[in-house]
């Protein structure tokens, strides 16, 4: 079984708030961490922890962080979640016939079902030298270094050449009774020609802060295709931060999309390296805010071969006194000629309280490169409106037909139809909770 | 009864109407006829409901509901429908969507059932051959890749769906063809009966060629200067408005 990690501080016990908080409890759990028993876990975990002790959390000094302040986070005192889990967790429905589920950052078998390829990494950490940390930068990422002194569990998902994986809920569920935090690494290996649709969602109980801050190592061989549909949908007073590692090899495919709906604060960040020719990767997400959210959406895309197309449309809908962020950064080195990169950045303002920020950034050292990008913002166009309400359409169902309209085109582009359907609900949920 | 008294409205502090009296009894088709800038298209946006427009003064209802003082949409469930001059398009709302999304808002504020996707399609389709629309129209967005012809017949479709009382049809027939001007006709001919009148707002007497109105008003500089029969469309046609403005 996953031995799980004691409570190291009484019920009650929060550490202190900030960087020291997490190092002092880097040292308290460090002994009971899996598979610390490990020298190059063990040397991986410690560098971890100096890099971040090194760089503490980033703050709006740091040009990525520029939009996105973390005082939610660094003021918080957080303490360890409390086991067991309860089998009578109330879970969202399905969003895939087979899902897995994790708890607090750990593998919940009994809220799992069977069958399903993935397993849990904390069991199988032994195997994993030389993979797990092959992609995720510690050096200049904070919030990867912490995750890495700290995780306990995370999904693992290997596939051999050719298989197909088919369609998988990775259901990540956080009990905010108290400010816990939960640090999940997950790893997913897709080998040649291998297939998988991943449906991950982040989803919270309780009214309480705390901290999800996943890590996700992709990496796709030549001709391997992933669909990695993302949800946030974190309880109110939740913080989401998660980063997203991906490389992918010749004609692999890298499918994502991002939907920020929840949350008191979340930031997504993606760094994906298209390593072969003709390999291709897809950005693309929607954050629909209400008031009092912050949602990021910041990308990383690096085209280090030729032939590679790339396509990025993100989409972010703004209610009340919220405040989105888009970062886009591509970088197209000089081998990859012929690049082919598309990426729109669209928001539509729905209170005169709610502000964007968007900072596309394009680094071209090729010279026969296709790199196009565009960003609007907007409000509801009042002739729409009107069209509408004169057809017997009372106000409030126009405006939601016409974000709808906004957001579709984002979502259609989505061709795996679970995922799509999933993204679709979790866009009709948001809209019933806000609409009101 | 449409029932408009001294109607007056600016626009930007532009005064636009400057008192409109008209009544349009239930049943009756009247066409306005005018000049560009006479104030014909503000006429139909102000009883519609548009925003922008500032009424300073007179009344405007239907069979005695004070239309001025509703909603968009509550004008549209008394049963007042504006036919736009201008489509507009709606990247991403499905025609189908829209049409049924419409039809069973009204249908629920008349308390009436609302239609199921199957029941709707097959209305929508009836009415759809009977306009000589390609169904495929039903999958497009709204409005979205029509030539000006298909989004007037989108308008006059959304009208045989929506079954209204009164209808204001403002330069439906501009940018048609004479064989799609003969189907739009035929679209609002085929609505008339004691319970439907339509206000017809053009430019041109070509249209009443083929939707023979009751009377035939002259709005000139933001007022009705002149009232007459079907022949007085004809008179405009020989002799222009100029004539008007001399009389």
């Amino acid at each position: 079984m996953n031995a799980p990690v004691e409570n190291s501080l009484s019920e009650a016990g929060l550490s202190a708030a900030g960087a020291a908080g997490f190092l002092h409890r880097y040292e308290g759990l460090r002994a009971r961490l899996p598979g610390i028993g490990l020298p190059w876990l063990a040397a991986l975990r410690d560098r971890a922890a100096e890099a971040f002790r090194a760089q503490g959390f980033p703050t709006r000094r740091v040009e990525a962080w520029k939009y996105t302040d973390l005082a939610p986070l660094t003021q918080t005192g957080f303490g360890e979640p409390l086991t067991p889990v309860e089998s009578a967790l109330p879970l969202p429905r399905h969003a895939a016939p087979k899902r897995v589920v994790f708890v607090d950052g750990r593998f919940s078998a009994e809220l799992s079902d069977a069958d399903v390829p993935v397993r849990s990494l904390a069991r199988h950490l032994p195997e994993l030298e030389g993979r797990l940390g092959a992609l995720a930068r510690t050096d200049d990422l904070p919030l990867v270094a912490l995750n890495t002194a700290l995780f306990e569990d995370g999904a693992l998902i290997e596939l051999g050449p050719d298989e197909d994986g088919g369609v998988v809920e990775l259901l990540s569920v956080t009990r905010a009774d108290r400010p816990v935090t939960a640090h999940p690494r997950h790893l997913v290996r897709l080998a040649e020609g291998a297939r998988l649709v991943l449906i991950e969602r982040s989803w919270g109980h309780g009214e309480s802060r705390y901290l999800h801050s996943p890590v996700f190592e992709v990496e796709v061989a030549a001709g391997a295709h992933i669909t990695h549909a993302r949800i946030q949908q974190e309880a109110s007073a939740g913080l989401h931060l998660s980063t997203v590692f991906a490389r992918v090899a010749e004609g692999g495919t890298y499918d994502s999309f991002l939907l920020h709906v929840g949350a008191k604060l979340s930031r997504s960040e993606a760094h994906v390296a298209l390593v072969g020719p003709k390999a291709a990767a897809h950005l693309n997400g929607a954050q629909l805010l209400g008031d009092g959210q912050h949602g990021d959406c910041t990308t990383f895309l690096d085209h280090a071969a030729p032939d590679c197309p790339s396509r990025q449309t993100v989409k972010t809908v703004l209610a009340g006194r919220s405040r989105g962020v888009f970062q886009g950064k591509i970088h197209v080195h000089q081998v990859a000629q012929r690049t082919d990169g598309y990426q729109m950045n669209q928001a539509l303002l729905l209170s005169d309280q709610a502000e964007i920020d968007s900072k596309p950034q394009l680094e071209i050292y090729a010279d026969d490169v296709k790199c196009s990008h565009g960003a609007t913002v907007g409000e509801l166009d009042e002739n729409q409106l009107f069209y509408l309400r004169a057809r017997g359409i009372p106000a409030a169902v126009a405006r939601s037909m016409l974000i709808e309209a906004f957001l579709q085109e984002a979502i259609e582009g989505v061709t795996e139809e679970s995922a799509r359907a999933a993204l679709s609900e979790a866009v009709a949920g948001w809209w019933e909770r806000n609409a009101a | 009864m449409l029932k408009i008294e001294g109607l007056t409205a600016e626009i930007d502090g532009k005064e636009i109407l400057k008192g409109i009296d008209l009544e349009v009894p239930q049943g009756e088709v009247h066409a306005i006829m005018g000049p560009n800038g006479s104030g014909k298209s503000t006429l139909s946006y102000v009883l519609a409901g548009r925003e922008g427009y500032e009424i300073t003064g007179g009344t405007a209802s239907f069979n005695g509901h004070d239309l001025l003082a509703m909603e968009p949409e509550e004008r549209a469930a008394t049963g007042l429908f504006l036919a736009f001059q201008y489509p507009v398009e709606l990247p991403g709302v499905g025609n189908a969507n829209f049409l049924r999304t419409a039809l069973n808002a009204q249908r629920r504020s008349k308390g009436e059932p609302e239609l199921d996707a199957m029941q709707f399609l097959k209305t929508a389709r009836a009415r759809m051959k009977e306009l000589s629309m390609p169904e495929d129209m039903l999958k497009r967005g709204v409005n979205v890749g029509f030539s000006g012809g298909e989004k007037k017949r989108n308008e006059v479709l959304q009208m045989a769906l929506l079954q209204p009382r009164v209808a204001i049809l403002d330069e439906t027939d501009s940018g048609l063809d004479i064989d799609a001007l003969k189907i739009v006709a035929d679209g609002v001919n085929a609505m008339r009966g004691p319970d439907f009148s339509a206000v017809v707002i053009t430019h041109y007497q070509r249209l009443l060629d083929y939707i023979v109105p009751d009377r035939v008003h002259v709005l000139m500089g933001g007022r009705i200067v002149q009232t007459g029969g079907p022949e007085l469309a004809k008179q405009l046609e020989a002799s222009g408005y100029g004539s008007v403005q001399a009389a």
